[in-house]
């Protein structure tokens, strides 16, 4: 580095550039949070998917698998389980488990009853209508 | 100077008895000694979860995957705050040149901190997490059950409150005494850190804004904030043992934090492809976070370049060392692993899958664990009333730098290797592969990650040992 550049010349950029982009950040934060009512127009947050988005929460859901990629990686994503699986098989699984099956990873029994079961259906449908521009590739998340 | 003249001089300055400058500076042992004990317990449920992968019933239903998993990465959150919350009790007074604005508020709030986190942890083992949740407020105010985020309601209160305290008191520390570059970019570092885990409590039930305001703690924190602090210890570490001019360093400093933040803030956008977000964040995110490995990339030439320059051979060599492998890992796991997928084309095929998971790990040890080793490592022996460790303890505490760092690289390269097998049969398949299935085919990947892990363990093991080793004294 030069002589001339100096260390508060190097110390302005760093305060300015973050200031810059920053601010850049609330810009773009603002209009997402703008553009969403219509981006995600067909995803309806009902009374019942915001119980049901609870429930994902209180039993750590996320802990074993992905929601829309985000979570843990040893279960299968959720985002589109709903299209795949559909309301009835989700249910069934969930009251099925454990499976107990020898060696293979096991899902914990959380005891919910036929109206928590329908809001975690209500908010796993919720979250297959989100637009995520066509992600996952396929059916399989 | 040749090597062996060097070594010399340092086997000689290290017999020499040294202490601490500031006598306030010794309330840093206890962090480092609670960051390492905790270290020790992530990685024993890092074997468990990794144990888990293959076998898929070990230990349950008494801990289950969710329950360790979350164990795993909460105490990596919280050992590497403690080694913050320590490095900055040891680095403010001294580069303020004053003591400590209160010592004893560092001890209180060093035994609220444990005692709160030691009961977290209990908490998440020995109930239901949603027992937890009710028990804890979390009806009042639903912040649990986010990746990194699980604690409960009153924990995240108090890990607020123990932020406030440290900060009150460093601040104070750096208001009344000498303003170096460092310490306010250590400072920046840490109050950004508490501001942005206010976004913590935030949770909008709408699925989309949680998301997105979930990476304003985890992304701004790991690739925003955090690399201030990480910047402020190794030039911290470097001023000490290269004694190189310290104009130069914090010049690198400020460049540096610079990149980190001009790269890093919009970067976020790499996080905002798939979640529902508009699509405009695939062409922002895609672009600034190539440029994320920018900074790590110059933390590599920062960390060779002052070593080369070198005006004294520090007894510490150890130290040294961790210092240089910050740099070369951080850029690794932060730089490049992190660019494999962080375009939006490629993400689109590799988002939540083992790469995220391989990525991830090698990132965090390279920047965050390894940043805080470094400052241990050169902190602890001051802290024991010496300049340096004995050459027989470096040379334990080497070789388990050596150990830890290429068991991390085989668990990123057989992760890497994991993530592949999943895009391939899982996604890019003619005739894809459901989950289960695919994770079938990994199975032997995911045993010889596990055996890194262990492998890992043992370096763990020998770095505490290192410890203890006090070597012969030919006096």
């Amino acid at each position: 580095m030069s002589a001339s550049f100096t260390k508060s010349t190097a110390r302005n950029i760093f305060y300015g550039g973050s200031v810059f982009f920053f601010l850049l950040f609330l810009g773009l934060t603002l209009d997402t949070t703008m553009a969403l009512p219509s981006h995600n127009a067909k995803a309806k947050l009902t009374d019942a998917a915001v119980r049901g988005k609870k429930i994902w929460e209180t039993r750590n859901c996320g802990g074993c698998h992905t929601l829309l990629g985000e979570g843990a990686f040893f279960a299968p994503e959720l985002g589109n389980v709903y299209v795949r699986r559909g309301p009835d098989f989700i249910k069934g699984w969930m009251k099925a488990m454990p499976t107990n099956v020898p060696g293979r990873r096991q899902m914990p029994q959380f005891h919910l009853n036929d109206g928590e079961l329908d809001d975690v259906v209500a908010f796993l449908k919720y979250t297959s209508e989100i637009n995520t521009n066509n992600w996952p590739p396929n059916i399989q998340g | 100077m040749s090597n062996a003249s060097a070594a010399a001089l340092a086997a000689e300055q290290a017999r020499a008895p040294a202490q601490i400058k500031y006598r306030s500076q010794a309330v840093a042992k206890p962090y480092f000694m609670a960051a390492i004990g905790l270290f020790i317990g992530q990685i024993l449920f890092g074997l468990i979860i990794g144990l888990q992968y293959v076998k898929g019933d070990f230990l349950f239903p008494a801990i289950s995957f969710s329950t360790a998993r979350m164990v795993h990465t909460n105490l990596l959150i919280v050992w590497l705050l403690f080694g913050f919350m320590g490095a900055g009790y040891f680095l403010i007074p001294e580069e303020c040149e004053r003591e400590l604005y209160s010592p004893k508020l560092a001890i209180i709030t060093f035994w609220v901190f444990l005692v709160a986190g030691a009961l977290t942890i209990v908490g998440y083992l020995g109930l239901p997490y949603n027992v937890l949740a009710h028990l804890t407020g979390n009806d009042l105010l639903p912040t649990m059950g986010r990746g990194y985020l699980e604690q409960p309601l009153i924990t995240k209160v108090g890990i607020v409150l123990v932020a406030l305290s440290f900060l009150f008191n460093l601040s104070m520390t750096l208001l009344s005494g000498r303003k170096t570059s460092i310490s306010i970019v250590m400072l920046l570092g840490l109050w950004g850190l508490a501001i942005f885990f206010l976004f913590s409590f935030v949770n909008p039930n709408n699925l989309v804004l949680d998301k997105y305001f979930w990476w304003w703690v985890v992304h701004l924190w790991v690739e925003g904030v955090w690399e201030l602090i990480m910047g402020a210890m190794l030039a911290f570490v470097l001023v000490k043992v290269t004694g190189v001019d310290r104009e130069i360093i914090e010049k690198w400093l400020y460049l540096i934090i610079a990149m980190t933040l001009i790269t890093g803030i919009i970067g976020t956008g790499h996080h905002y492809f798939w979640i529902g977000t508009p699509a405009y964040w695939q062409v922002w995110g895609s672009i600034f976070s190539a440029l994320e490995p920018v900074p790590f990339f110059m933390m590599t030439m920062f960390a060779f370049n002052m070593v080369k320059r070198r005006r004294r051979a520090h007894p510490n060599q150890a130290a040294t060392l961790w210092a240089l492998g910050t740099g070369v890992m951080s850029f690794l796991g932060a730089g490049v692993w992190g660019f494999l997928g962080t375009l939006s084309v490629v993400n689109y095929y590799t988002h939540g899958t083992q790469l995220t998971a391989s990525h991830g790990h090698m990132a965090f040890y390279g920047a965050y664990a390894m940043v805080v080793l470094t400052m241990i490592s050169y902190t602890m022996p001051l802290l024991r009333g010496r300049e340096a460790n004995s050459p027989q303890a470096q040379k334990v505490e080497k070789l388990a730098f050596w150990v830890m760092t290429l068991s991390i690289v085989g668990i990123t390269l057989f992760l890497t290797a994991a993530g592949a097998t999943q895009v391939w049969l899982q996604r890019m398949s003619s005739t894809p592969l459901s989950f289960m299935e695919t994770q079938d085919h990994i199975m032997p990947l995911y045993w010889a990650r596990l055996v890194c892990g262990l492998s890992f363990f043992s370096g763990l093991v020998l770095y505490v040992i290192s410890f203890f080793v006090t070597g012969k004294r030919e006096d």
